[in-house]
Formats: C-alpha cells, sequence, structure tokens
C-alpha cells in the first residue's frame, strides 16, 4: 500500500487582504481532482468510526467511495438519506468533534476531510442540477395536517421527512425570510445565503406551505393551531433570546447583542447600507465578548465593516473556546485580537450615551475542580481599561418565551426550554412536539436537522396510531 | 403582500392608511403594533395598530413623515402593496376597570390612544381625553376621540385650536378638580417623560407607551431594550407599555438618537440623482 497523505488536501481559500474587504465566502471548496486525491486518504473502514461521530449516521465511507470512482450523483444520494442539508452541514458541521473526530486516521495524522467532500458533492449537485428535488418520492398523499414552528433547521428538516411522507405541512415564521439562524445569524462569508434559498425552494417543491411574518403565539397559539385543523405540532423556535452580562452601563449605544449585530448585516444588508436602509454603526475599535461561533462571526463581521481594531474578549483560555478550530484560526488571519482570561465588569460612555470604554477585570483558572473543569477566579485589583466605540455580547442565547407563554400544558425546564423526549421529541403536551435549540440550548445546525428528523418519524407514529384508533 | 386599501392625509406630515390584514386584524387588541416592510432593500419599522376591522379584515396604521422609510410610505397610494407586514406584536394594554382614567395623546400619538380610550370606555371606565399638537395642523381624530370621551381637552402649544398650552397644564388643571385613577399618556419621548414628571407627585398611576428603535420585534435582539427600574426590558415583548414613573426616558432617548447620522444619510440618498446610491452624502 501506498504511504497514506498525512494531512488534508488543502481548502482553497480567500486570500486574506481580499476577504476583509467583502462578504463573499472565505472557502472556496475542493475542485474535482483534490476532492478525488483527498478520497484516496479514506480507509473505507468495515466498521467506520466516523459515522459513531455524525448525528444523523451518514453513510461516510460508502459516500467517500462513490466520489473516488466519480459518481458524485450516486453519493449525494447516499447523503440525503441521512442528511437534507449536506451543502449546509459540509460547511458549518463541527466535524472537529463529530464525524472526523472519531476517524480512524485522527489517531496519527488529520482525518479524512469528511466535511469538505460532504460539501464538494452537495456543490457539484447545486451546480449541474439546479431543479431537481432531491430526488425522493413522495408518498401518498395523507389526510393529515402538521403545522411546523419556525423554520431553522429543526423545523425545515421536520417539514421535509413530513412532506415525503405525505402529509400536508405548513411552516409557520415569525421573520420576513425562512431558514432561522442559517438567514440572520451565520454571515455569507461562511454560508452563503443563495445556498440556505435554494435548500428552502427544495422544501418548497415537496409541496410544504412557509408562512412568513407570522408569529406563533401572537397570531395563534399552539392550542389555536390543534383547534383549526391541525392534527400535530412541531416547534423548532430555537434559541433566539440573547443574553447580556448585566453589568452597569451595557444599554449603551453602540453595545449590541450579537443578534442585533448579525441580523442587521446578514439579514438586513446593513453592509451594504445605504441601498439597503438598514444601517450599522461600527467604530474604530470593536470589543466581541465571548468566544463561540457566533463570537467569531462577530468578530469577522466588524472586520470586514472596517474596524481598524477587533478583539475577541473571553474569560478563559484559547483552549477552552467553544468556537470551531476553523473559525478562531480564520478570525486570527483576519487580524482579530485575543484578550483573554479578562472580562468587563462596566461600561463608560460620552455624554451622548455612546460607549467609549469598558472596565475589565483580569481571571486565572482555578485548579480544575470535581467536573474536571478549571473554573475562571478573578484577580483582585485586576481593572484596566479598554477603549472601545463598539461592543457585541456573543454570551449565548436563551429560549424565547412567547411561545411558553401562551401554551397551557407545556412543560419547561429552568431555564425555559422545552421538555421533549429525547428520541420522539414529543412534549408534555398531546400532539405537540418540539426539537433544537428550543429544547437543547444553543447547539448546532446538525444535532437541530436530527430532532427535526426524529420528530418527523415519531408524528408519522402518533398520526397512524391516532388514526388507527379513531 | 398587503394592500393599501384607504389612505387619508391627517395633517400636513401625518397619513393614515387601512391595510388589508384579516388576521392580524382578528387579533389586534389596543396597545399592540406591527412592524412593516415596505420592499425587498427596506428596513423593518414598527407602526402602531391604531384601528382595527375584523369584519373588512383591514387594520389601521397612523403614522407621521420623520424619516426615510415614512416618506416613502407616504408616497405609496390606495391600491400599493406594502411586502410585508408582521402583528400583533407586543403585549396589549392592561384594560380593565379603574374608575376614572385620562388618555393623553400627543401629535402623532394621538392615533395609538384611540384604541386604548375606546376599550377603556367599553370596560365601563370614565374617560376624559386630552389630546394636544404643536398646532392646528396636527390636530387629527378629534371626533373619534370625542365620541369614546366622557369629556375632551383639545389643547395646541400655540394657542391655534383648543386651549393653548401643553397636555401636561391640562393634566393638573384634571387633578385639581378630580380624582384621577389611571392615566395613559403617548406621544414623542419628551412629552411622555413630562408626564411623567408631571403625574409622579401627584400620586396618579400612569402608563406610557415606548417606541425605541427595533429590528425583529420578537424579542431576538435585543435592539429595543429600555431600563425600567434598573432592570433591562425588551420594550418588543415585555412592553411596549411600561409603568411612566419607573422608565429612564433619559437613555431612552440617547438611544432613540443612535443612528440619526445614517437615518440623515438614508433619507437624502432617496432624493439625490447623482447615482451615487447615497455615499456621495457621507
Ligand atoms: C451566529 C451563529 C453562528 C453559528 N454557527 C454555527 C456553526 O458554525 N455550526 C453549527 O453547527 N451551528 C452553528 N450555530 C448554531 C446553529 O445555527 C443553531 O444551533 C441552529 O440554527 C438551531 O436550529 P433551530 O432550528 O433549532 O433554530 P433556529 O435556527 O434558531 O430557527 C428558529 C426559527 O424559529 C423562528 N421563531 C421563533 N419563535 C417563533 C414564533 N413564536 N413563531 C414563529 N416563528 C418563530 C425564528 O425566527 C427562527 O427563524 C450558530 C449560531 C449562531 C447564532
Ligand atoms: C412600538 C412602536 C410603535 C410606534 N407607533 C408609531 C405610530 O403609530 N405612528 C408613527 O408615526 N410612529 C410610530 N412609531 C415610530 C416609528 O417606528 C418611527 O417613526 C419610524 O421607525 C421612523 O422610520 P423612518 O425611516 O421614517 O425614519 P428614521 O430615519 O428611522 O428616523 C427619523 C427620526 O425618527 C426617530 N426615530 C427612529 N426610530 C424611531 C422610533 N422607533 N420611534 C420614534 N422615533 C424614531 C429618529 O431618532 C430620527 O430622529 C412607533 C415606534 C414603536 C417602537
Ligand atoms: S453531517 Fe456533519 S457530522 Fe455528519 S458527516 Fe456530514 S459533516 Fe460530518
Ligand atoms: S473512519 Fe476515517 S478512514 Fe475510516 S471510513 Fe471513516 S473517514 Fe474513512
Ligand atoms: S426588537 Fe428585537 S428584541 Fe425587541
Amino acid at each position: 500500500m501506498s504511504r497514506i497523505v498525512k494531512q488534508k488536501y488543502e481548502m482553497p481559500l480567500q486570500p486574506v487582504e481580499e476577504r476583509i474587504r467583502n462578504f463573499e465566502e472565505v472557502a472556496l471548496g475542493y475542485d474535482e481532482e483534490t476532492a478525488i486525491a483527498e478520497t484516496k486518504r479514506c480507509l473505507e473502514c468495515k466498521k467506520p468510526k466516523c459515522v459513531e461521530g455524525c448525528p444523523v449516521e451518514v453513510p461516510i465511507p460508502q459516500f467517500i467511495s462513490l466520489i473516488k470512482k466519480g459518481g458524485f450523483e450516486g453519493a449525494i444520494s447516499v447523503i440525503k438519506s441521512k442528511n437534507s442539508l449536506p451543502a449546509i452541514c459540509g460547511r458549518v458541521c463541527p466535524q472537529e468533534t463529530q464525524c472526523e473526530q472519531r476517524c480512524v486516521l485522527a489517531r496519527n495524522c488529520e482525518p479524512v476531510a469528511i466535511g469538505r467532500l460532504e460539501r464538494f458533492v452537495a456543490d457539484y449537485e447545486l451546480k449541474n442540477k439546479q431543479n431537481k428535488t432531491s430526488g425522493e418520492l413522495v408518498s401518498d398523499k395523507k389526510s393529515k395536517k402538521v403545522a411546523v414552528v419556525g423554520s431553522g433547521p429543526a423545523g425545515l428538516t421536520a417539514a421535509g421527512d413530513l412532506a415525503k411522507m405525505g402529509y400536508d405541512v405548513t411552516v409557520f415564521e415569525a421573520l420576513h425570510v425562512a431558514g432561522g439562524v442559517l438567514m440572520y445569524g451565520i454571515p455569507e462569508f461562511r454560508l452563503p445565503k443563495e445556498i440556505v434559498q435554494r435548500e428552502i425552494g427544495n422544501i418548497k417543491k415537496l409541496g410544504v406551505e412557509i408562512k412568513t411574518n407570522y408569529v406563533i403565539g401572537k397570531m395563534d397559539t399552539i392550542d389555536e393551531l390543534l383547534e383549526t385543523g391541525y392534527d400535530a405540532v412541531f416547534i423548532g423556535t430555537g434559541a433566539g433570546l440573547p443574553y447580556f452580562l448585566n453589568v452597569p452601563g451595557e444599554n449603551l449605544n453602540g453595545i449590541y447583542s450579537a443578534n442585533e449585530f448579525l441580523t442587521r448585516v446578514n439579514l438586513m444588508k446593513a453592509y451594504r447600507f445605504p441601498e439597503y436602509l438598514t444601517p450599522v454603526k461600527v467604530g474604530k475599535r470593536v470589543a466581541v465578548i465571548g468566544a463561540g461561533n457566533v463570537a467569531m462571526d462577530a468578530a469577522r463581521t466588524a472586520v470586514r465593516l472596517g474596524a481598524e481594531e477587533v478583539y475577541i474578549v473571553y474569560r478563559r483560555t484559547e483552549k477552552e473556546m467553544p468556537a470551531r478550530r476553523e473559525e478562531i484560526e480564520h478570525a486570527k488571519e483576519e487580524g482579530v485580537k485575543f484578550v483573554l482570561l479578562t472580562s468587563p465588569v462596566e461600561f463608560h460612555g460620552d455624554e451622548n450615551g455612546n460607549v467609549t470604554s469598558m472596565t475589565c477585570i483580569k481571571y486565572e483558572l482555578s485548579e480544575p475542580d470535581e467536573s474536571g473543569r478549571r473554573r475562571p477566579v478573578a484577580i483582585e485589583g485586576s481593572e484596566h481599561e479598554i477603549k472601545v466605540d463598539n461592543v457585541i455580547m456573543a454570551l449565548g442565547q436563551g429560549p424565547n418565551p412567547l411561545i411558553a407563554k401562551t401554551t397551557k400544558g407545556l412543560e419547561l425546564s429552568k431555564r425555559g426550554n422545552i421538555v421533549a423526549d429525547e428520541n420522539t421529541c414529543a412534549t408534555s403536551k398531546q400532539g405537540v412536539f418540539a426539537g433544537g435549540d428550543i429544547v437543547t440550548g444553543a447547539a448546532t445546525v446538525i444535532l437541530a436537522m436530527g430532532a427535526g428528523k426524529k420528530a418527523a418519524r415519531a408524528i408519522d407514529e402518533y398520526l397512524t396510531n391516532k388514526c388507527n384508533s379513531n | 403582500m398587503y394592500t393599501i386599501v384607504k389612505k387619508e392625509v391627517l395633517s400636513e406630515a401625518v397619513f393614515l392608511f387601512d391595510i388589508k390584514a384579516p388576521k392580524i386584524a382578528a387579533k389586534a387588541k389596543a396597545g399592540q403594533f406591527l412592524i412593516l416592510r415596505l420592499n425587498e432593500k427596506g428596513e423593518r419599522i414598527p407602526l402602531t395598530i391604531a384601528d382595527s376591522d375584523s369584519k373588512k379584515g383591514t387594520i389601521t396604521t397612523i403614522f407621521q413623515v420623520v424619516g426615510r422609510t415614512t416618506r416613502d410610505m407616504s408616497k405609496l397610494n390606495e391600491g400599493d402593496e406594502i411586502l410585508d407586514v408582521v402583528g400583533p406584536l407586543g403585549e396589549p394594554s392592561e384594560i380593565e376597570k379603574y374608575g376614572r382614567v385620562v388618555c393623553v395623546g400627543g401629535g402623532v400619538g394621538i392615533a395609538p390612544i384611540y384604541p386604548i380610550a375606546r376599550a377603556l370606555k367599553e370596560c365601563g371606565n370614565e374617560v376624559i381625553g386630552i389630546i394636544g399638537a404643536r398646532s392646528k395642523e396636527f390636530l387629527f381624530w378629534e371626533d373619534k376621540m370625542a365620541k369614546v370621551s366622557d369629556r375632551l381637552i383639545v389643547c395646541t402649544d400655540d394657542g391655534s385650536y383648543g386651549q393653548k398650552g401643553f397636555v401636561t397644564q391640562a393634566i393638573e388643571q384634571v387633578a385639581k378638580e378630580e380624582k384621577i385613577d389611571c392615566l395613559w399618556a403617548i406621544g414623542p419621548m419628551p412629552m411622555m417623560k413630562a408626564v411623567a414628571n408631571t403625574t409622579k407627585p401627584l400620586g396618579i398611576k400612569t402608563i406610557v407607551s415606548l417606541n425605541p428603535i427595533m429590528l425583529d420585534g420578537t424579542g431576538m435582539c435585543g435592539a429595543c431594550r429600555v431600563s425600567i427600574a434598573g432592570e433591562t426590558r425588551f420594550a418588543c415583548i415585555d412592553g411596549p407599555e411600561f409603568d411612566a414613573h419607573k422608565v429612564d426616558f433619559d437613555l431612552a432617548m440617547k438611544r432613540l438618537a443612535y443612528y440619526r447620522e445614517e437615518e440623515r444619510q438614508a433619507d437624502s440618498s432617496a432624493n439625490c440623482k447623482c447615482g451615487g446610491a447615497g455615499i456621495c452624502h457621507a
């Protein structure tokens, strides 16, 4: 056997000097030749560990083997048997903690670039057969109706799967476009919105109706949906409520939640102001508080909007950062500075109420506690000032209370998340299922999709039984 | 798409639209608002639902031209369409039997105070209406307010109509004569602040409807945050109505002014013919 290539074939990227001035996609994708070369690194294991790391169990060696033989269309069908949004997952899945982490190669060298290969075939399909539906046949029409609340990855997946089973599905979305975080949160340069819209188009082709500008809890309650002809409801409303630090000065102008900042830029296209009418203000120095994917997205967006200095301010060290490795690397390449073991305790402003600086304190990490985690401990007397024109809070999000407040008999966790069965997504309320970030708290696209899939299966079972017992 | 079925010019810069939106019309309650986006490139702006007719399936909204979006909107006519309308948003007013209530509307705030006054009246309250504006041209809906008020006081800053003076003076005048059980005030932020300062020493429970900058209107962005008794609240889901005596008005006014430069730029780019997409004005 020839020697194994130790590293993944490199992903071609837009050069740093160019990409910090535009919103186009940073990672350009493998070409055919590179993709095929990469597939040769895969050992096509009989008991593939990689599949165990994928929350939806994509048959990884099978699709890789097909790519190797040039069977791109076959490869995409194999992926789509488990994952209906491969162009999205190939781009944004945290592969290093999922499929690729388990790859046998990862023990001695770099794992197979599973995500990049998945993206490669998905893009191939999008380019070459734009108008085909995902290939699966829709089964016979059933007489039952299902309402899906929220059009993020959880809702879209549930809707697509239920439509394929023959159900009459309506998706209700509060915003003016469908897609959830994929549209308003994750930036264009990481996930082009055109790709998201094409996937949504495919779901519509299955017969799913998407009603935008429709806030459940205001226009209709969950109970009203059940009373007015829907036989089951899936709630996939995500974790949309932004957290703040609750420290003095936090409501000064120029302090945004990451949601506000990213929504202005992505959903409302503020980067094209004044052609698009929603403004966003970015000064010379921008501090992003937090170090997850959301924080990296906000920081890299601020770079592109012309900020001269962008800081990631984080209470722990680089090792604990929850963001994907790749995003951290890209942020560094783009000039984002990391201010670690630091957190703000107060914000100060000028006479117009615009933020001008923040008082921060330094932290050190304690010895690991029982849970093995090293907690940050404030260092006394370490107060210092950092000058800022904008602050972006990327501290995580909680569940929006609109549905909880208006739905009787829906069990909630202490944090306000909906309690649902892990396998069936069933809630405490009959006929109501829930999944994605609204149940788990802020997590990942693929987990939300996985929940949507499970829910679709459970809803089918529930409605079939209901039908038989009638 | 949401069709404009009626357009009325109420005063110099104030317009009324009836918009076809049956689902919203069926659900809207006094105190709630909508968010609209005129077209693909438009901003999402919040406006109060000033009235609704569930039979005709229409909602009424009244807006004052203050910037680009409201200016573009004022140029639309009956039969034209608005791309997105979402609502009803926010918590409805707490309508119950208080006894004697005063409903104060200042300027374009007359529009949102009307459905509240009407609901309070229907609930069996004695309603004293106070409406005011800078001058006569800015007044509207005197007849509608008169119908739902047991007594209506009209005032203008310059005395061009009704009694001369601010709404705060009218409030003091009423308070001297009668016991007020609850008071609602809606209008520009400085007016609501002045009302709060007037009623606080008099011990009158006062409710105002705050109008911060909003984006989604569903609790997702935090742009609309206001400080109520020192605590941060989101006006779109916790409000827009709050206890006036607990509101940090100075903060709210500063937050409203954050985008002033950009707003000017957006507005002038609408009238500029140079093709610079507004950048020429930067
Ligand atoms: C900036 C950012 C970057 C991220 N990066 C990554 C990444 O790289 N990789 C990854 O795997 N994950 C990432 N995530 C996390 C991932 O996007 C989420 O876990 C995922 O989108 C959750 O999906 P969901 O379907 O549960 O909810 P969401 O995507 O949040 O969608 C919920 C939808 O429901 C709608 N809604 C809410 N309430 C109502 C209502 N009452 N009525 C009607 N509609 C309603 C919302 O408007 C929204 O459209 C990121 C998240 C953010 C914010
Ligand atoms: C819950 C709510 C209900 C509202 N109801 C009404 C209504 O019934 N009728 C009406 O005319 N207006 C109402 N407003 C205000 C309305 O949303 C703004 O006037 C509108 O967004 C201005 O948009 P623009 O593009 O025309 O002007 P912009 O260019 O955005 O702003 C121009 C000027 O208006 C100020 N401004 C910006 N946003 C707001 C705001 N949200 N509130 C007040 N002033 C603002 C700016 O500081 C600036 O001075 C309401 C606001 C809220 C939050
Ligand atoms: S869906 Fe995500 S986790 Fe699963 S194989 Fe694809 S990239 Fe890996
Ligand atoms: S574990 Fe790695 S080498 Fe084995 S099949 Fe999966 S991707 Fe290929
Ligand atoms: S407008 Fe976004 S949270 Fe209120």
